[in-house]
């Protein structure tokens, strides 16, 4: 796959899955102390899509998520709101309401999420309707089936065909990295994506496993590194799925500094999908300010 | 100079936008204020009654004092060697050897943390390196050889292998307690007895080894260690009681070592210098390529005998890869040896900093380009090199040819894989060569062709106790580590 890919304006390189795992392990290495643990942690807040993607979701789960999104913490933490509330296209009108007035971006996961198996023109539907109904952001997943038995072309064409149906709503792109399995995979379709036009590049729906890890997000990262190498455009990353811990957060935000440097630190440009890590990451927040830890009865559910 | 910063547009910004506070290593260490020489199962002062400063290098300030053997240590050391193997340590049954050598190997790991920074503290490197690397393959060096001890026939099929007496050892300042396990844990595992001499810069660990001989109940006499400088290492070499020498070191030094040790009954080995190619070619795995390079030069401050000093790249990528690298070194935080953030530590002496300076000044007196971080603060005590490499070098120039031992990398490049090997074999080296391609064919073809010792495939730097390691021409000859290690130390 090195060299020319067929689909692509830009080369592909190879990918070493020995030596982007190593290179991901050594991120971890990093000790994060002190005030630069506090400032990464609300860094990480600050880059959040928080999500809720349930067949059981309803107004007042959105409502409860809503509130949480737009102050994770007590006032005295000093801790910013998270970037976008992330839902299905039925919860949009809703999000909408409930995040009027912030700047809070409404992402709705569309073309028929997770599995993305169904006719084009329903998924363009679903994209039209989640804007049309408030959605700034969309989350739409890649054709796996389609991309894996080797048909690019349709792939890169069902992309540009959602991003002109978002208009003015930004794209994120969802490969399923857990469904393209291997690295090389991920950096095609990474490249496939972000010359079709995506605005950001996503890991994974959250509902299969594997999602993000860290070698898979870094060679996303690369991807984008490399395109703003060759066309000076600056595509943001968001790994989803999987990623629980305070710690882990700052080992991503770690990989991105030293990757794509100070311009990627910034949630419009790398974002993470969770529904589970802000917790995590309020208790730490809260031990550092407060030098304890507290128990889980003190942080208001989201 | 060139600025790495310096590049075509559109530029990444590797600035203080997030950055991490310090991350000292602070667990406490029974450093002491002065080292004996070890000898006969007892620390004692040397004969001369003469010591001299061992330096943090990061600081330039004094550490510890280290006791300056003389000629009569060393022949005190021997004759201890000596009365050991004839006595409890030659009539042991190898399983018996075997056992305390695995007792000494978990002890290192019990104290693993504070051997790690105490290599630091003295040889300047990272703690995260001899914490995660150094200090996890001294105990997997005495692991190893510590199974083999037993079965040493079935090593050498056919044969009666037999140990050879006294091993007198001189190992450098690169990998202290590295080096000291190479050389000690085989020669133990054959039957041996050993009298080793550390660097002089680099004494102090080995000295809490041979802490952990002690409370190991290792019998007297069968590690002696005499520290000092070259003359203490020459008295070594040259004693006639000693039946094996090996050499961990310079070229030039093991040069006047093959000399000395010509025309007597012992048996030499010698792991020496290299100026290693490290090939990349356009259809490699381009990214983690340039991790294999920045790994291969500045892994251990460039200090490294088998560094990929000589990056060889073919010339569709080189401005792809000289760009990455500009990068890439942006990122190399360098500094204080003791916080787990630092990937560069110092020096490891004043003048080994002034080699690197005078080589690197006449490659640039040569015309090569030198590129070096735009952002990297040096700190203003102590021994410190920016990681630095040059472009536009040919294959006469100084830098390339000569090893510099330091965090300085030649960029040479090269159009078929034919010249590759040409080029990479243009050395009066051989000690070690790196080939990236995802073409597995061209790996094998290029590994039967180039001349070193350990060929590493789309990856770089990677040791294991399983796995011999040693050079060709001017890089020494013998192997240390695994199976082909035993063989220096049997007869």
């Amino acid at each position: 796959m090195s060299a020319k890919s067929a689909v692509t304006e830009f080369p592909v390189p190879a990918i070493d899955q020995v030596g982007v795992q190593e290179r991901a392990a050594k991120f971890t290495k990093r000790s994060i102390k002190n005030e630069a643990k506090l400032a990464g942690l609300k860094m990480a807040v600050s880059m959040m899509d928080l999500t809720t993607l349930e067949g059981a979701d309803s107004p007042g789960k959105i409502a409860q998520l809503c509130r949480k999104a737009r102050q994770p913490m007590a006032e005295r933490y000093d801790c910013p709101p998270v970037a976008a509330v992330c839902v299905y296209p039925s919860m949009v009108a809703e999000t909408k309401r409930h995040l009027a007035g912030t700047k809070l971006g409404i992402a709705s996961v569309a073309t028929g999420f997770p599995s993305g198996q169904y006719p084009l023109e329903i998924r363009l539907d679903d994209v039209r309707d989640a804007v049309a109904q408030g959605a700034t952001e969309i989350d739409m997943v890649i054709s796996r089936g389609t991309f894996l038995s080797g048909g690019f072309e349709t792939v890169r064409d069902e992309i540009v065909a959602v991003k002109e149906a978002c208009g003015d709503a930004h794209l994120k792109v969802i490969f399923e990295t857990g469904e393209l399995q291997t690295y090389d995979n991920v950096r095609l379709a990474s490249q496939i994506a972000m010359e079709a036009d995506a605005d950001f590049i996503k890991t994974s729906t959250g509902k299969v496993s594997p999602a993000a890890t860290l070698p898979v997000t870094l060679v996303m990262l690369e991807a984008v590194r490399d395109f703003y190498y060759a066309t000076g455009k600056k595509i943001g990353v968001k790994p989803a799925g999987g990623i629980r811990t305070a710690k882990e957060a700052l080992q991503y935000l770690v990989m991105v500094k030293e990757t794509l440097g100070d311009d990627w630190l910034t949630p419009d440009l790398f974002r993470f999908g969770a529904s589970s890590l802000l917790r995590d990451v309020e208790f730490q927040i809260a031990k550092m300010v407060d030098g304890n830890y507290q128990g889980g009865d003190y942080f208001s559910l989201g | 100079m060139t600025d790495a910063k310096k590049q075509t547009t559109p530029a990444l910004s590797f600035g203080k936008a997030w950055d991490y506070a310090p991350a000292p290593e602070t667990t406490p260490v029974p450093l002491q204020k002065s080292y004996d020489l070890f000898i006969d199962g007892d620390f004692v002062k040397p004969k001369s009654g003469k010591s001299f400063w061992s330096i943090n290098p990061a600081t330039g300030k004094r550490l510890a004092r280290i006791a300056q053997a003389s000629e009569a240590d060393v022949d005190r050391a021997v004759k201890a060697a000596r009365k050991a193997y004839e006595g409890a340590w030659g009539k042991m049954p190898a399983s018996e050897r075997g056992k305390y050598l695995f007792r000494i190997a978990r002890m290192i790991q019990e104290k693993a943390r504070e051997l790690a920074i105490l290599e630091s503290m003295d040889g300047g490197k990272p703690i995260k390196e001899s914490r995660d690397i150094d200090l996890p393959l001294v105990a997997a060096h005495f692991f190893h050889y510590a199974g083999w001890a037993d079965k040493l026939d079935y090593a050498f099929p056919g044969r009666k292998p037999q140990s050879l007496g006294v091993a007198g050892q001189v190992i450098p300042w690169n990998f202290p307690l590295l080096m000291a396990a190479w050389k000690i844990a085989p020669a133990l595992a054959c039957g041996n007895t050993v009298v080793i001499k550390p660097a002089e810069t680099t004494s102090i660990s080995i000295l809490h080894l041979a802490q952990i001989f002690q409370d190991a109940g290792l019998p007297d006499g069968v590690v002696n260690i005499v520290t000092g400088a070259g003359d203490v290492g020459a008295a070594l070499v040259e004693h006639p009681d000693v039946d094996k020498v090996a050499f961990t070191g310079s070229t030039e030094v093991g040069k006047k070592i093959a000399a000395a040790v010509a025309g007597t009954k012992k048996k030499l080995t010698l792991e020496l210098g290299g100026k290693a190619a490290n090939i990349v070619f356009e259809d490699a795995p381009i990214d983690q390529a340039v991790e294999g390079i920045i790994n291969g030069i500045y892994f251990n401050q460039g200090h490294v005998c088998c560094a990929g000093s000589r990056l060889l790249v073919q010339e569709g990528i080189h401005d792809e890869i000289i760009r990455k690298l500009r990068d890439r070194i942006q990122t190399i935080r360098v500094g204080d040896p003791l916080d787990k953030n630092t990937d560069i530590g110092a020096i490891n002496s004043k003048e080994q900093l002034q080699r690197i300076c005078e080589l690197v000044d006449s490659g640039v007196e040569e015309g090569a380009e030198l590129v070096q971080p735009s952002s990297c603060e040096l700190p203003s005590e102590g021994y410190w090199f920016k990681p630095s490499f040059f472009t536009g070098v040919t294959p006469s120039h100084r830098i390339a040819r000569e090893e510099i031992f330091g965090p300085v990398l030649s960029v040479l490049t090269f159009r078929t894989p034919e010249e590759a090997i040409e080029r990479a074999n243009n050395t009066c080296y051989g000690l070690s060569a790196g080939i990236w391609t995802d073409k597995g064919s061209k790996i094998f073809k290029l590994a039967n062709q180039l001349k070193a010792g350990v060929i590493w495939a789309n990856t770089f730097n990677q040791f294991d106790p399983t796995s011999p390691f040693g050079g060709y021409q001017e890089s020494g000859f013998g192997r240390e580590g695994g199976r082909h290690g035993l063989a220096a130390y049997l007869k």
